[in-house]
């Protein structure tokens, strides 16, 4: 499903976040990726979404080599995924079965099977009660799990999460997790960024950065 | 297929549901739009009224052809033949006798006409072209000079000519401010559109993240502003039809002065569509330029 080869990634200003990065993850598998604040997590999210460009080295996603890949061609690969974003990116001014509607609306959806799968996807997380309230009115763990039903509304072969437990208390990170280990179990590929210890003590398989190197992988 | 069709309906819809949700703002732009749509329109309406009224009322333009006096019944049978041969249309004979029996009967001339030992008129030929066009009258009076025995030709053109030069400056005019306004919907349209990017930048942001491409962003902020277009038209109609409606009684009195059945003409159905059309066109290009110089918003 990805796999990265001697990646590397500087920013404009000379910081170097990631520094010959390689690994693989197959298909189905769940993998947290962890690291000190700074260790180029969120860079590495950012590679893998093609938000940013590695400035050298190759990712292939899905088969295509996202270092080579056309503007063009962009929107297609995010279709295939679904990404939990650090800072969520929720839009405060629609409500939230629209939120949840968006990426479904983008790949052109009949409005008929766009509302039934976007319902699906808010009963999973436990929020269809909530489709017409405003994420402002959501606490923290909800505005989570709406992310999360947003992420998964697409059917991605590809979860990619940038530390979707960060700020929540025990219980609705547990939630969370839970909702993971779902996905996990019917085949999605997951990729989740965490330093939440909870979930690292739980057997599965961890790449753990520093100083945007992979170290004991 | 399917989705193509449903992508442009949700587009247009969102369009339709921005253009409602502020309504001072888009009353405000339709005011604008409606404005510098409707003020050229009608321009240009008046003065195709002002030619077909002209037309009208120029419509009994002559040529005089006055013989060489001392002539006879010879040389006026002679024009006739070339008259029938050139038919220009319309024309009679005034008898030297009947133009002085005319004179007399001028109010004022009466006395003139008595003081007279000698009939001093000619004969002449009346003639009502049918192309009464400035260049046409004026290659007919050519002709007619060109004819043995015609003393003097008097072209009563310069009016008309006059009236024509008048027209092609205010339609030159109109076209100038036509473009002046075009610009202006066009350059409103830009503005609007560059604030709503600026206010929907985190959408466009989170919509790009999964999977828009520039056409599913751009599609409704060119539907918004051809809509906003097309709906400016449908206000300068409804201003042209207010001002036409409103100007109706001063310009019949006039017209019953000139005593004729002429009827001013509003904008026909294609002209209305035409105008919505254009509109729609100039605000749809508004907003073609507002979202692809906006590197920010659509990186
Ligand atoms: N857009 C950017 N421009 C310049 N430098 C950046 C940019 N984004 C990240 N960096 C730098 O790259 C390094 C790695 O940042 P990154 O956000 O990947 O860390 P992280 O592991 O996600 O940290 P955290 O746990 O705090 O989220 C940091 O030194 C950061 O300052
Ligand atoms: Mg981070």
């Amino acid at each position: 499903m990805i796999s990265a080869s001697a990646v590397t990634k500087r920013y404009p200003q000379g910081i170097e976040a990631l520094k010959d990065l390689s690994f693989e993850i197959g298909d189905g598998e769940l993998v947290f990726i962890t690291g000190h604040s700074g260790a180029g997590k969120s860079t590495l999210f950012h590679l893998l979404a093609a938000i940013e460009k590695p400035t050298s080295g190759s990712i292939v996603v899905d088969g295509q080599n996202l270092a080579a890949l056309r503007r063009g061609a962009i929107p297609y690969l995010r279709r295939k995924l679904g990404l939990i974003f650090q800072d969520q990116k929720l839009l405060f001014d629609r409500s939230v079965l629209d939120n949840v509607l968006l990426p479904l609306s983008i790949a052109g959806l009949p409005p008929r099977e766009a509302m039934r799968r976007a319902h699906a996807a808010l009963d999973k997380v436990g929020l269809l009660d909530r489709e017409r309230a405003w994420p402002i009115a959501l606490s923290g763990g909800e505005q989570q799990r709406l992310a999360i039903a947003r992420a998964v509304v697409n059917r991605p072969s590809l979860l990619l999460a940038d530390e979707p437990t960060a700020n929540l208390d025990r219980e609705s990170a547990g939630q969370i997790l839970d909702l993971f280990r779902s996905f996990h179990q019917v085949g999605v590929t997951l990729v989740i960024i965490t330093h939440d210890p909870q979930w690292m003590t739980r057997g599965a398989r961890m790449l753990r950065l520093a100083r945007g190197r992979l170290v004991d992988a | 297929m399917g989705a193509f069709f449903s992508g442009h309906l949700a587009a247009a819809r969102s369009a339709a549901r921005r253009l409602a949700a502020s309504p001072l703002n888009t009353l405000l732009s339709l005011v604008v739009i409606g404005a510098a749509l409707a003020l050229p329109a009608a321009g240009w309406l008046t003065l195709d009224n002002v030619q077909r009224f002209a037309g009208k009322v120029s419509g009994a333009q002559q040529i005089s052809l006055f013989l060489t006096p001392g002539g006879g019944e010879k040389e006026a049978a002679e024009i006739e033949t070339r008259l029938a041969g050139l038919s220009p249309g319309k024309w009679r004979f005034v008898a030297r006798e009947e133009a002085l029996k005319r004179l007399r009967e001028t109010e004022g001339m009466a006395d003139v006409a008595a003081g007279l030992t000698r009939n001093p008129l000619p004969d002449a030929f009346i003639v009502e072209p049918g192309d009464v066009r400035p260049e046409a009258l004026e290659n007919l009076a050519e002709i007619f000079r060109s004819w043995p025995a015609v003393a003097h030709v008097q072209l009563d053109s310069a009016w008309s000519r006059r009236l024509d030069v008048f027209l092609r400056l205010a339609r030159l005019a109109v076209g100038i401010f036509a473009g002046l306004f075009a610009g202006m919907l066009v350059a409103v349209t830009f503005n609007t559109i560059r604030l709503q990017i600026l206010a929907r930048a985190a959408e466009i942001e989170v919509s790009r993240l999964f999977g828009a491409t520039d056409a599913f962003i751009r599609r409704p902020f060119l539907y918004f502003g051809a809509l906003q277009g097309a709906l400016g038209g449908l206000f300068a109609l409804s201003l042209i039809a207010g001002a036409g409606w409103s100007l109706a009684g001063p310009a019949g009195e006039l017209l019953l002065l000139y005593g004729t059945d002429f009827v001013p003409r509003g904008p026909s159905p294609a002209q209305a569509g035409a105008l919505v059309g254009v509109g729609a066109a100039l605000g749809w290009l508004g907003a073609r330029i507002s979202v692809s110089i906006h590197p920010r918003g659509f990186a």
